[in-house]
């Protein structure tokens, strides 16, 4: 279907951001990469009055390890975050969850903050930031706050910014070389939004992991931290016990609402598989033997 | 806040300024108001590919782009891409396999398909179909499409040696 009638402000700088919230309220919308927002106007699933377009606002953008953090600006498109050498050396669990991001054309519109912003709760970014420990920096004409990530995201399609809000960037911790990240999806054709997904961090020391975050999607109303199968690996050598410990552990981390796709028991299921899927993936020994 | 906004841009190498609503999206765009109509607008939500064109130098959906965004911006469409030959040895390949049937997919196809010739040359079978996953053709069931693709990477690395 059509957009409707639509206003459009383009925004060059945060102050053209307040002034535009300050005169229209509520029915001002942000517009970032736009891959999810203009396909909810078109089925009239979200009604704003005003489109304002932030992309050219150059204080959202930008790649770079500043006081011992890498710092992601929103507008970071998809596709350069899978390209960023910095992301890449720095945070590799968000390069490779790029290609598991829609299409390339959309990961050529879409960014970071839009996608975090949003908080679908089958989408990778939200999962990946959650794992990775990273905050969201928010912005208002006030000033600017740090959110854990693991406290920004507070239900179905729902975070913790404020009306006055913006999204200007993420803050990941810089991987070491005793963190492993990965992550798995389960979906029925390649870009399809997952019936399941896990993001893990690991930290390891020799074949002992050291802690663990899992987080799933796409069996929630948003990122799950699986607290206790990430409790039920730390300290342990990641042997087939350890597997099933964190696998039972699962259980009560999870509580998948059934969807389209499947039954509860289904989502949990995919889960357990992830989880055995994702330690392969990230055990030294494991590796050293592939 | 105004009903039209003012752009201009280049499109296939021709400086365009228009006045255009908010709502206009760049498929309609190129279609309405420039008579491009090699761009198709499929399902207009993101979805099916057809309306795959380059924007900035990458391909984008373009019914999930504003016209209005677009101010200074390069847009390439299947018909700036066929001026310049850049496609012509891709397009003799899809004609030499068939691999079209009703043609509705086939530029959106075209320039997805273009984009692994210039940023994968050495793609895989897979890679290509991973590639080519958001454009949905209903009529040939993909075999031949892929086959045109492999065969022109192919073609082209035998060419480079």
């Amino acid at each position: 279907m059509k957009w409707p009638a639509i206003g459009y402000l383009r925004a060059s700088s945060l102050d053209d951001i307040w002034r535009a919230r300050a005169e229209h309220g509520d029915a001002a919308q942000l517009l970032a990469g736009g891959q999810t927002l203009l396909a909810t106007l078109a089925f009239r699933l979200s009604e704003p009055k005003v489109l304002v377009d932030i992309t050219r606002v150059a204080a959202l953008r930008g790649v770079r390890v500043e006081g011992g953090v890498l710092r992601i600006g929103s507008l970071t498109r998809h596709a350069e975050l899978g390209r960023d050498p910095l992301v890449a050396q720095h945070a590799p669990l968000l390069a490779r969850a790029v290609p598991l991001i829609a299409h390339p054309a959309i990961r050529n519109r879409g960014t970071i903050g839009g996608s975090l912003a949003y908080a679908d709760p089958a989408a990778e970014l939200p999962a990946c930031v959650v794992a990775l420990g990273a905050r969201i920096v928010a912005l208002s004409p006030q000033g600017e706050r740090r959110i854990a990530a693991e406290d920004f995201f507070t239900g179905l399609l729902s975070t913790a910014l404020t009306a006055e809000e913006v999204i200007a960037a993420v803050e990941v911790p810089l991987a070491t070389p005793a963190s492993r990240s990965v992550i798995l999806e389960v979906a029925r054709r390649s870009g399809d939004y997952a019936m399941a997904g896990l993001a893990a961090c690991i930290g390891m020391e020799g074949a002992r992991a050291t802690s663990a975050r899992l987080v799933f999607f796409g069996v929630g109303s948003g990122p799950v931290l699986a607290a206790r199968a990430g409790a039920a690996l730390a300290g342990r050598t990641l042997d087939a016990a350890a597997i099933a410990a964190a696998q039972a552990a699962l259980n009560e981390d999870l509580d998948p609402p059934g969807d389209m796709h499947g039954p509860p028991e289904m989502k949990r299921h995919l889960a357990r598989v992830l989880l055995q899927r994702a330690i392969a993936t990230t055990h030294p020994a494991t590796e050293a033997a592939a | 806040m105004s009903a039209r906004i003012d752009i201009t841009l280049t499109v296939n190498g021709e400086r365009v300024s228009r006045s255009v609503e908010a709502r206009r999206h760049l498929i309609d765009f190129l279609r309405i108001d420039l008579g491009l109509t090699g761009s198709h607008a499929g399902c207009e939500h993101g979805v099916c590919g057809a309306c795959t064109v380059r924007v900035d130098g990458e391909i984008v959906r373009g019914c999930l782009v504003l016209a209005a965004s677009l101010d200074g911006a390069e847009v390439t469409t299947i018909e700036g891409l066929t001026d310049t030959g850049e496609v012509a040895d891709l397009q003799e390949a899809f004609v030499a396999r068939n691999a079209a049937q009703c043609g509705f997919c086939s530029p959106g196809m075209v320039i997805a398909a273009a984009d692994i010739l210039r940023h994968h040359p050495e793609a895989s079978r897979a890679e290509i179909r991973e590639h080519l996953s958001g454009n949905y053709c209903r009529c040939t069931g993909y075999q031949a499409i892929v086959d045109a693709v492999e065969s022109t990477l192919a073609t082209r690395r035998e060419g480079a040696r």
